[in-house]
């Protein structure tokens, strides 16, 4: 009778560093760890050495001193003498903005070319092609300056507006002004107005409220609420007695009728642009930067969305349709229960990373003169305080934690929908 | 009472199809109008294209090929009857910087050396490209070029890229003797360690040495002549050749075990991912030279490179990465089980799998660097876009502005789609009838 013994533990050479695949790993990872810290190290130790004999030592101080110069394109409050702390927030403000705006209509444009480039219609399908090649295959700077000139060149100014027969004229019931100066829109006046809160005093970070606006979102989630409860009311109904009761006109009126009476009660109104002396006055005034800028990264990205969303429809096969009315659904149930949930696995991934890309191109703004982080943060404070290492380095945290904000997002929403194999 | 019915023998020969079903009208019926809805979008379109293509002809069909300067090109239109701002084409600036546009600034008499270099390029490619059709001798020119394209570029002595390519032979000559007598990580730790040594202190005395004894060189051109389509070319194809094996390195790095390692890489490549080029371009242009020792100053156009590498080599790790993701299980399994070591398992089975999943991502990756090489503009480099500024500067071409971005845009628009269509055909060339 044998007894199986464990092979005897042979105890540690150094050699077994380098020899032995156990250790080798260890080996490996303290090299490459040592490597990196040399280079961190060197890269470092050059930059202080550097920054000593230039006479800058790094500090964020500059953050605090007066700005200076002027962001006409702005969303809170702000003048030149302000601190480059608050003007970087308005850039920042400002990239969110386009961002967030071209997003959007993005997200519109892409998914209507993506359906139309599958069309039946030979015309529209190819039309479409064309558009999609076009605007993939030519960088997006260049269409940013290219949007920029038809808007500078080819609109009218605002003094063509002037005089009894006007070269041009407003559109859509005189309230909209497309100029070469940019597009005026009417904007949301109240006669009995809340008022504002503002908040954190005189912090480089304080901004104003408007209550009107707070009220009207607090109704406005408050019908929707109710909606919802409407909507499970419906459903636990058919699911008890087989018949849905009709909700539509409940749910529209829960939705519709509180908001109305509250613009009603605060006096809502528009405030219309006009012509006054040499520009517009009144109303919200859209810089043509910014426009173009918009236009631009929305007609861009739009064409990569429009392949994400033709990649996602086909990929459903043709099987999942045809087994789905089989079973009896109707054609807009197969679309909502069947091919949609299995497209959007598809395309959500793709479209949120071009979200990301749309909103890292926004930092292009610089190109046409529009205010964001890299206009003010990464261009005139570093130009006026020569503080290169700190702003670069603080407007690129910044992006970053856009972007781990967005990845993160998009991460968790992949874990969630991912099919689980083996 | 036989013959009550009449039954027929023999088949009918099938009808022809309705004349509206078949040929042009029936194609036209399915495809165009086959209902109140495509009708309507047909009609739509066919005047949104007939519109177009009639502003846009009568835009640029004008004979201005000649002209010399804006007033001429006015005056020209005045003579065929069109006034306004936007009465024509001026194709004169065209005709006059044509060569501007694609060179820069590059000295006249030495532009055969760029297009000498794009077209040794396509040779250098070509047993990459089009491996069955070219002699396999010819990756040996492919392995030289990296060398030779710089200094045909630049010019100076012949002997700093050969200095610099001698470095890797010494690297692999060591690496080859001690992996022999040792282990392999010893001999590629040596490696490196005695090719940066010899980069950093020996080549330089080496190179100085043998220029002043035997003086090879070309004329030298300096980096700020640089400019136009040549620019942004120079920039891909440094960056694309630079960053395919570092992204190569960075998403095994990304996939492996070791956890340093691969927490380095994934800080790596998210950061370059999470900033716009346009940030590392500032970089490029403010810090890089903080970053180094005290008293180094290397050219802008060098500083572009790196960090359009860097930010290439980003991206590409993430697109073979997918490649090496999109491999089954089993062709790693395979290979432990024939017993090949980790080098040996994706020289031999994983990379040639990997990489050949990975081309459409590594040719967009391409197209996309190509194209942001639009952006080193912001930091006053000459590309194309900036070269519009630098001939709007001209008094005879102030104000013109549709004409140069209309064919700039029309270059980047054959080079991307070019390569798009290539990769497409890669594709088809490649596959092997299993994914």
């Amino acid at each position: 009778m044998s007894i199986l013994t464990d092979p005897p533990k042979e105890s540690f050479r150094p050699s077994m560093l380098i020899y032995d695949t156990r250790y080798r790993s260890m080996t490996i990872q303290v090299i490459a760890l040592i490597g990196f810290l040399i280079l961190v190290g060197w890269l470092i130790s050059n930059t202080a050495q550097n920054l000593a004999e230039l006479g800058k030592e790094p500090s964020f101080g500059f953050l605090s001193e007066p700005a200076g110069y002027d962001i006409n394109q702005r969303l809170l409050d702000y003048d030149n003498q302000n601190s480059h702390f608050r003007a970087a927030l308005i850039g920042l403000l400002n990239t969110l903005l386009v961002a967030f705006l071209g997003c959007i209509t993005a997200t519109i444009l892409g998914v209507i070319i993506g359906v139309l480039r599958l069309s039946s219609n030979w015309l529209i399908a190819r039309l479409m092609t064309i558009y999609v090649e076009m605007f993939r295959n030519v960088p997006v700077l260049l269409w940013i300056v290219f949007i920029m000139a038809i808007l500078i060149e080819s609109l009218p100014a605002p003094r063509d507006f002037r005089g009894d027969t006007p070269e041009a004229t407003m559109n859509v019931f005189d309230s909209v002004a497309v100029t070469n100066r940019g597009v005026y829109v009417p904007e949301p006046l109240f006669h009995n107005s809340l008022g504002n809160i503002h908040l954190f005093g005189d912090a480089a970070v304080r901004f104003d409220i408007s209550l009107d606006l707070v009220a009207f979102l607090i109704v406005l989630g408050g019908s929707l609420f109710a909606s919802t409860k409407i909507r499970i009311w419906a459903d636990k109904t058919q699911e008890a007695t087989g018949l849905r009761p009709t909700t539509w006109h409940m749910r529209s009126a829960v939705v519709i009728l509180p908001s109305l009476l509250l613009l009603v009660l605060l006096g809502f109104h528009l405030g219309y642009p006009a012509l006054k002396g040499f520009n517009f006055q009144g109303g919200i005034h859209m810089r043509n930067s910014l426009i173009a800028l918009w236009l631009a990264l929305s007609l861009y990205t739009a064409a990569f969305i429009a392949e994400i969303v033709r990649a996602g429809i086909l990929a459903i096969s043709k099987g999942q349709t045809e087994a789905a009315s089989a079973l009896g659904l109707r054609p807009k149930r197969i679309m909502n229960l069947v091919v949609l949930p299995q497209a959007l696995r598809v395309i959500i991934p793709p479209l949120i990373s071009n979200y990301l890309n749309l909103t890292k191109n926004s930092s292009l703004a610089i190109a046409v003169g529009y205010m964001d982080l890299t206009g003010t943060l990464m261009g005139i404070t570093m130009n006026q305080t020569g503080r290169e290492l700190e702003t670069v380095m603080l407007g690129m945290l910044v992006y970053l934690t856009i972007s781990l904000v967005i990845s993160g997002f998009m991460n968790w929403y992949n874990n969630r929908v991912k099919l689980v194999e083996r | 009472m036989s013959d009550i019915s009449f039954v027929r023998r023999e088949m009918l020969p099938p009808k022809d199809p309705p004349a509206s079903e078949v040929g042009v009208v029936g194609w036209i019926r399915a495809n165009l109008f086959s209902g109140w809805l495509n009708s309507v979008l047909t009609i739509a379109s066919l005047y949104f294209i007939i519109r177009v293509l009639m502003g846009l002809l009568g835009w640029a069909v004008v004979p201005t090929w000649s002209a010399t300067s804006l007033t001429e090109c006015r005056s020209i239109f005045e003579e065929l009857g069109r006034h306004g701002h936007n009465a024509g084409a001026c194709w004169g600036v065209i005709s006059e910087r044509w060569n501007q546009l694609l060179f820069g600034f590059y000295p006249r008499e030495l532009q055969w050396r760029p297009v000498l270099d794009f077209l040794l390029l396509g040779v250098a490619l070509a047993p990459v490209l089009f491996s069955d059709k070219v002699p396999a001798k010819l990756i040996y020119f492919t392995a030289i070029y990296p060398f030779v394209m710089p200094w045909l570029l630049w010019g100076g002595t012949i002997w700093t890229p050969v200095a610099v390519a001698l470095g890797f032979v010494i690297a692999y000559a060591i690496f080859k003797m001690l992996a022999e007598k040792t282990s392999e990580l010893i001999a590629m730790i040596a490696s490196v360690v005695v090719a940066l040594v010899w980069w950093l202190f020996l080549a330089s005395l080496f190179s100085s040495a043998l220029a002043a004894v035997i003086p090879l060189a070309l004329e030298p051109v300096e980096s700020r002549q640089f400019g136009g389509f040549m620019l942004s070319i120079t920039i891909g194809v440094v960056a694309i050749g630079l960053s395919l094996p570092i992204g190569i390195v960075l998403a095994l790095g990304r996939q492996s075990d070791l956890l340093i390692v691969k927490t380095l890489c994934v800080g790596f490549i998210e950061f370059i991912r999470g900033v716009p080029l346009i940030t590392l371009l500032f970089v490029a242009s403010t810090l890089l030279n903080i970053f180094m020792p005290p008293g180094t100053n290397f050219d802008i156009i060098m500083r572009v490179f790196i960090m359009v590498t860097l930010f290439a080599s980003a991206y590409m790790a993430e697109v073979i990465r997918g490649g090496l993701a999109a491999l089954p299980k089993g062709q790693y399994e395979g290979a432990d089980s024939l017993g090949l070591n980790y080098w040996q398992a994706q020289r031999l089975i994983i990379m040639p799998q990997a990489l050949k999943i990975s081309i459409p991502g590594i040719v967009s990756t391409f197209i996309g660097v190509f194209k942001d090489t639009t952006l080193v503009s912001v930091i006053g480099l000459f590309d194309p876009l900036n070269l519009t500024n630098a001939i709007r500067a001209d008094a005879d071409w102030n104000g013109l502005v549709w004409e140069l971005y209309g064919f700039i845009a029309l270059l980047f628009f054959v080079f991307c789609f070019g390569m798009s269509r290539y990769s497409m055909y890669l594709e088809r060339k490649l596959q092997t009838g299993h994914r």
